[in-house]
């Protein structure tokens, strides 16, 4: 290892690092603009320059590599004149406009002027100008600020995956812009706004509407995305300004996706739900805590009294926190109600009983970028968890990870992928049944003697396309050279395959796949906290309804934990229906909602931003967090209205003093990483039989969930609906399908499904399955039914 | 859309190319549709990024970045006058003088009648035969006096 010197302290560093490198680690600071640790090196700014004994020149510490004997000096007199005169160059341009710059007080170029800058500018020639850019709704420019760092470019190049900004024209008509008339896109765009070191990229929502050293910043865990990202949550006088990630190399490295960074916005809705209501024929009344309480106290005593408890139906978020779904089901339990589920997506209930724990990740998020070979079956995985997405990128830019998908529907992955499948729902069954033969008759293994019989005789049925050999052949190596004995394979089931009619038939044989394969076998986090509503067991008791069933034979009356009911469950109408036709419904909730509409009582309660609570990601990370804000209006957090509830219930064991209390409980007082240990395991105790169906006649509706319509809170947030506009509101078959039909792309049709329609715009999409409609769950649709299943396209007379 | 011949073409420039690195030919194909089509519009910069497979912002990074790509329409023949340091010792001066009066045109106008535009150049390493221009990016004339321009515009039809 060769040793150097900086600033005269000897330093023994690795191979091969750069000066910045080795001075980061000692903590010596060296001026930078254009070098981050996460991005390739540009070394354009000429910030870090730094005396290196036997070089006449300063060299840039970012692109020098170190070798033995090295010397450096970062503060010698040569040092310290070139770094000035390199700041003098950068402020020729810069319109030093920080008073009236959202960067100021933040600023990288701000703070090193003061360090490295000279009182006066001898520069009295005119300053260059450039023409702003319209970028999107999310990150406000101002160009003539910005210092050519590459930053941004370099960003959405490495990371975002797609180079969606670049350096147009050279010299001093350089400028960084989108294409003409483009604007970014990427579901990672935000990270640019941190990126920039100065103030040419800045966040759009929070503009003009505080300044950096106005906020108090409280650590937070991510709400939406199943990583449990880390961070900040930045509050002034009471209101959140901003979210910004925490550094966490583990998670989110530095990191945050836009749907994480700006769904604040839905937390200050004008929706926000201050006061609980009550209702009065079809007026909402205001009213206290007290009364209200009381009245949802004594309907669901009344309920129990006159149809027994099985009357009654609980639907919590998958987005709610443990101790609130701990305590949910502690009041369901209670008043001997097993109806209570989170998985209001499912459709598919038939593993339940069959788990041997908590489906996870089956991996950490860091093992994701070391595998080498990986199966992703039926996930749209940029929308769904927009980070996770970035390590399968790496995985495969990085590690050469051959990646195989299986989906109804095709997104660009932005890498390349080697086997891609797009088949309608049943043909996902069908392709993963031949994949599982074609992995069991590859020569090496002979392992298929483990699969039950009943497994075995369907395998015979089927017919092992040359794909599914592929992609077998893929998963077993036979592509790689190296490293064939660790398990660097991975099989994922996605949110689309939990989503999916036949979960059951998909889970079996991917784990069958899985374990053929020695590969890791995960399954994702259909939200950010889908794993600790698992382990608090917010689920029904063995033999009750769960979410589908309990929609499906109406309950009379229904609990709601900030649910809206026709946006939240696999079939809309059937919620709808449901709450409509039911004597009372109870709804614990953040907004006033019109999917509320036949709600008795609405209860307000706290956000993720106002509330306390323990979220566990999808790698079984357990994390807790305090409130970041203190309740809007008389919001209350909501382990705090079910503490209440359980005791106006008459419950016992509902005293607790603080959300601590519950998540002790939560784990039984044991450590939570030892319950984690001990209850996550993606096994079933029995394979599921599978069913061959001969290819369905009917049109198939694929209804994914866009990236901003995950839930209430994200769609209340106003810049990611006007980012995510194009995303919903339509129906789109592929070219084949929609020629057949007699339809004309571009045209109204009507849509219907459940005795329910809508018109929508056609689009036309040929990286869609054939006989499929791919129909996104949002505002105009939300009313249809189930989000796979039959549905019908026709033209407008 | 590219023309056959354009694809023809900017395929016989992938071959010099490994096949992973389509966007090694971005300069060449950008050279091969504006030798075709006088200069690049957006739709002829979208196109040959779309063929080569590469964002199109990348192309159009490479477009703007050198002078001899052309991203507005520009006359029948573009004159590139070299103005740098061993062409002005050689007296360009006199020959931007005369393009300047023959035309009624200055650097980065073209004559009303579409035929002719003229560009200031730089070194052209070719000093030896300054002053120089250049035709259409390709067809070099050197040694050049006042009678010998008026020579070569009489021969441009
Ligand atoms: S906009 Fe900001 S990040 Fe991008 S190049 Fe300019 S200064 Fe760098
Ligand atoms: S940080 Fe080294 S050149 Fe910019
Ligand atoms: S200076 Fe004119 S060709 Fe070199």
């Amino acid at each position: 290892m060769p040793q150097i010197e900086i600033d005269g302290i000897p330093v023994e560093v690795e191979h091969g690092i750069s000066i910045i490198e080795a001075a980061d680690k000692l903590g010596i600071p060296i001026p930078r603009f254009c070098y981050h640790k996460k991005l390739s090196v540009a070394a354009n700014c000429r910030m870090c320059l730094v005396q290196v004994e036997k070089f006449a020149k300063p060299l840039p510490a970012c692109a020098t590599p170190v070798s033995d004997g090295m010397k450096i000096f970062t503060r010698s007199k040569a040092a310290v004149e070139a770094q000035k005169s390199v700041m003098e160059f950068l402020l020729i341009n810069h319109p030093l406009d920080c008073p009236i710059c959202d960067q100021g007080g933040e600023c990288d170029l701000q703070d090193l002027a003061v360090a490295y800058g000279s009182t006066k500018s001898r520069y009295t020639e005119e300053k260059r100008v450039v023409v702003n850019k319209n970028i999107g709704p999310l990150i406000a420019t101002d160009m003539t600020r910005c210092i050519q760092c590459t930053r941004c470019v370099r960003f959405l190049k490495e990371v975002g995956g797609l180079m969606e900004l670049g350096m147009i024209n050279r010299t001093e008509h350089a400028e960084i812009t989108a294409y003409i008339g483009k604007s970014v896109e990427s579901e990672l765009s935000g990270n640019i706004i941190d990126l920039c070191p100065v103030g040419a990229l800045t966040s759009k929502p929070f503009r003009y509407s505080a300044r950096g050293w106005e906020l108090e910043r409280r650590p937070a865990i991510a709400p939406h995305d199943g990583l449990g990202s880390h961070i900040e949550v930045h509050v002034k006088n009471g209101r959140v300004m901003r979210v910004v990630p925490r550094e966490k190399e583990s998670i989110n490295e530095c990191w945050l996706s836009d749907r994480d960074r700006f769904s604040y916005e839905g937390v200050n809705s004008p929706d926000r739900l201050t006061k609980p209501l009550l209702r009065r024929g079809d007026q909402w009344v205001e009213t206290d805590w007290q009364s209200a309480l009381e009245f949802a106290a004594s309907r669901i005593k009344d309920t129990i009294a006159r149809h027994g408890p099985d009357q009654i139906g609980m639907l919590i978020s998958p987005h709610s926190t443990m101790e609130e779904g701990f305590l949910l089901k502690k009041i369901a339990k209670g008043i001997g109600c097993g109806n209570i589920d989170h998985r209001l997506r499912r459709s598919d209930y038939r593993l339940d009983g069959n788990f041997q724990g908590t489906p996870w990740l089956g991996c950490n998020l860091t093992d994701i970028n070391q595998l080498d070979r990986i199966l992703l079956i039926g996930s749209i995985l940029r929308n769904e968890h927009p980070l996770l997405a970035h390590r399968f990128r790496c995985a495969v830019k990085y590690n050469e990870a051959e990646l195989s998908l299986i989906n109804p529907l095709g997104q660009d992955f932005l890498a390349p992928v080697a086997h891609k499948v797009i088949t309608s729902p049943d043909g996902m069954v069908e392709m993963l049944l031949q994949v599982l033969k074609a992995v069991s008759t590859l020569e090496r293994r002979l392992l298929c003697l483990c699969l039950p019989p009943a497994l075995t005789r369907v395998m015979e049925t089927v017919e092992v396309s040359e794909t599914a050999r592929a992609i077998a052949a893929s998963l077993a190596g036979y592509g790689k050279t190296y490293d064939l004995i660790s398990p660097r394979v991975g099989v994922f089931l996605g949110n689309l395959a939990q989503h999916h009619p036949r979960y059951a038939e998909l889970y079996t044989l991917a784990e069958a796949i899985a374990s053929l394969n020695g590969a890791v076998f995960g399954v994702l986090s259909e939200t950010n906290n889908r794993v600790g509503l698992n382990l608090a067991r917010a689920m029904p008791r063995r033999g009750a309804l769960n979410a589908r069933t309990m929609l499906e034979q109406p309950r009379k009356t229904y609990v709601l934990f900030n649910v809206e009911p026709e946006f939240d469950c696999h079939n809309g109408k059937m919620a709808a229906d449901a709450m409509a036709a039911a004597e009372c419904v109870i709804a614990l909730t953040s907004y006033k909602s019109e999917a509320l509409r036949d709600a008795d009582v609405l209860l307000p309660i706290a956000p993720f931003t106002e509330t306390s609570g323990t979220y566990t990601s999808m790698e079984g990370r357990v994390q807790s967090f305090a409130a970041a804000n203190r309740p809007l209006g008389e919001c209350r957090p909501g382990w705090k209205v079910l503490r209440v509830l359980g005791n106006l219930l008459g419950l016992e064991g509902f005293d607790y003093e603080s959300s601590e209390q519950v998540k002790d409980e939560v784990f039984e007082g044991e450590a939570p990483s030892k319950v984690v240990w001990n209850r996550l395991n993606n096994n079933l105790r029995v394979l599921f039989d599978i069913e061959i169906r001969p290819p369905s006649m009917k049109l198939q509706r694929i209804g994914d969930i866009p990236l901003y319509q995950t839930d209430g809170t994200v769609r209340r947030a106003p810049s990611l609906q006007a980012a995510g506009k194009n995303c919903i509101g339509y129906v789109s078959m592929n070219g084949k399908d929609i020629q057949s039909a007699g339809l004309k792309p571009g045209t109204l049709v009507r849509v219907s499904q459940g005795g329910e329609s809508v018109e929508l715009p056609l689009r036309q999409d040929d990286r869609l399955a054939s006989g499929c409609a791919r129909v996104p769950l949002g505002p105009s649709t939300a009313r249809l039914g189930d989000l796979f299943g039959e549905i019908r396209v026709e033209a407008i007379r | 859309m590219l023309s056959a011949e354009a694809i023809a073409q900017i395929d016989r420039e992938l071959t010099k190319y490994p096949p992973e690195h389509r966007q090694s030919a971005v300069i060449s194909a950008l050279r091969i549709v504006q030798a075709e089509q006088g200069w690049l519009s957006q739709e002829n910069i979208t196109d040959v990024a779309e063929y080569l497979g590469i964002p199109p912002i990348r192309a159009l990074e490479v477009a703007t970045f050198y002078n001899m790509f052309e991203l507005k329409p520009v006359g029948k023949y573009k004159i590139t006058v070299c103005t740098n340091i061993s062409c002005m010792l050689r007296d360009c001066a006199s020959i931007v003088q005369h393009l300047e009066k023959r035309l009624g045109i200055t650097f980065g106008e073209t004559t009303p009648d579409g035929k002719f535009t003229l560009r200031e150049g730089e070194c052209m390493g070719c000093c030896g035969g300054a002053p120089l221009f250049h035709i259409n990016n390709t067809d070099m004339y050197e040694f050049l006096t006042p009678e010998k321009v008026d020579e070569i515009l009489e021969g441009l039809k």
